[in-house]
């Protein structure tokens, strides 16, 4: 019997064939896979895993797709650091940090749910696949296009900068510069993914995309020995990461692969963008849409479709959120590259500043078992730190300029 | 006849107006809310429109300078 039972919907309950299909007909609510655990747990085990593949494919049997991986082979099993330094910092006994600003191929967690996607796309008799994206997301989906020799479109809004758009054109896709603004491209790509059978691999492959988040439970699960941490910090933009690593924690459970999980999974905003964080600090069960200012553009999703289940996931797992200003932001990149050797993009900087306020207000305790996701590369997003970071120290090319300058003694010796 | 989904957001001071009667009214396009949670000061809808694609546009028009947040049923799906 196959592993993917369905594709059902999150609202109703309604079942639909695994198809590139994301909404319920009946009642519009979102679709997800609904898995065959029965069948899952007859040969799923902790040694069949270890003996898998050094990539998030370890998990396949419980990821959506029919055959073997065909796009994205390299994608996770990123580095779990122990994150010695950061702890002592913040006054914490074991901290981690789940390392994807080293992901393969484009140094962010997004080639973890591309890779399942186009994976998924294939295998549903597609060649072409698009995204509509402004960053990390259009990177990874050419990136892996180009790889797999698949046709891509890449759909940005015409205001975006150069800057942004340099960046994918190396991988060759097709990039479709929409004249308007961010809300005049999302309203076009979803009438193109109704309208027409093209692989939007964030809208009608959302419910496959999705599910690659999970791969980042398991291996935190694993690295730390098939124990749950106590508690883990996640950056928030559609919501998505963090209810799919709840997810994948309860995945984990439910088969029998670790024996218990008591984590509180807490989300992180960025102030100028926090419709999810703002909800649950007014003790609401709804969030309201806004209009995103701030540095951390990967985040910057004023409305976000998986919102209301990350308030439900972190409700359940007696989690928390906050949310942090735009300096705090460049605060926690510093932090994390000085203490660390970490360069994040400025969501790594919401989730350390958003785990350093936890920790402040005695949400996150010093003995709990912490790990904080750091999703993507500081080197992408390098316009955000440029005016904190100092300047170069400058010497004529002399070594008296040089003595002079580190106060050294002829017979040579530290800086004093 | 084309069909489009929308999710649509009421602020607090149009919760009380017919603004989906409005606009059934006011251009052809046939409204059927599938889903929908309404409360004192918040609410929003799950609606489809079917009807000319040009037509649909323009009662989105409509609902936007009736003071409501429409977006597709994906909500924000550029990442």
């Amino acid at each position: 019997m196959a592993k993917m039972k369905a594709l059902v919907c999150r609202e109703c309950g309604k079942e639909y064939p695994t198809k590139a299909i994301h909404v319920c007909d009946m009642c519009f609510g979102p679709l997800e896979v609904k898995y065959n655990y029965e069948e899952i747990k007859k040969t799923i085990s902790r040694r069949k895993i270890e003996d898998g593949p050094l990539s998030m494919w370890r998990y396949i049997d419980l990821l959506p797709v029919e055959g073997a991986a065909t796009v994205g082979p390299h994608a996770g099993f990123t580095p779990m650091v122990r994150a010695r330094n950061l702890a002592a910092y913040l006054g914490l006994d074991e901290l981690y940090l789940k390392n994807d600003t080293v992901n393969h191929p484009t140094l962010s967690f997004k080639d973890r749910v591309v890779a399942v996607a186009l994976t998924r796309a294939r295998e549903l008799g597609f060649e072409t696949v698009a995204c509509a994206s402004t960053g990390n997301l259009a990177n990874s989906v050419a990136a892996h296009a180009a790889a797999a020799g698949m046709q891509c479109y890449v759909f940005i809004p015409g205001d975006l900068e150069a800057a942004k758009v340099l960046g994918n054109l190396i991988y060759r896709p097709t990039v479709v510069e929409v004249e308007g603004n961010y809300d005049d491209v999302n309203r076009l790509c979803s009438e193109i993914a109704a309208e027409h059978h093209w692989a939007f691999v964030n809208i009608n492959i959302r419910p496959y995309y999705a599910e690659g988040s999970k791969t980042l439970a398991y291996e935190t699960v694993e690295q730390l020995g098939w124990r749950a941490p106590d508690q883990v910090v996640v950056p928030m933009a559609s919501g998505s990461l963090l209810t799919k690593i709840w997810k994948g924690l309860n995945e984990l459970r439910a088969l029998g692969l670790v024996s218990e999980v008591r984590t509180r999974i807490n989300g992180a905003q960025a102030e100028g963008c926090s419709p999810i964080a703002a909800a649950y600090m007014e003790g609401r069960d709804f969030f309201r849409p806004v209009k995103p200012k701030t540095i951390a553009k990967s985040l910057a999703i004023g409305n976000p479709a998986d919102g209301y289940y990350a308030l439900k996931a972190t409700a359940e797992s007696r989690g928390a959120m906050d949310m942090v200003s735009d300096d705090e932001v460049v605060e926690g990149i510093k932090l994390l590259a000085q203490t660390e050797g970490i360069f994040a993009e400025t969501a790594g900087g919401v989730t350390i500043g958003v785990l350093r306020k936890l920790v402040k207000q005695g949400i996150i305790k010093k003995s709990d078992v912490t790990v904080a996701y750091i999703t993507g590369n500081g080197l992408k997003t390098q316009e955000a730190v440029i005016d904190a970071v100092g300047r170069p120290v400058r010497i004529q090319p002399s070594l008296v300029s040089f003595e002079r300058t580190f106060k050294m003694g002829t017979t040579g010796g530290g800086i004093t | 006849m084309p069909s489009l989904r929308f999710h649509i957001r009421f602020p607090e001071n149009k919760i009380k107006e017919p603004i989906i009667y409005q606009i059934g009214h006011e251009y052809k396009v046939v409204t059927n809310v599938r889903r929908a949670d309404v409360r004192e000061t918040t609410g929003w809808m799950d609606v489809e429109l079917s009807g000319d694609v040009a037509e649909i546009e323009r009662a989105v028009e409509g609902l936007r300078k009736k003071g409501v947040l429409v977006d597709p049923i994906e909500l924000n799906v550029v990442e």
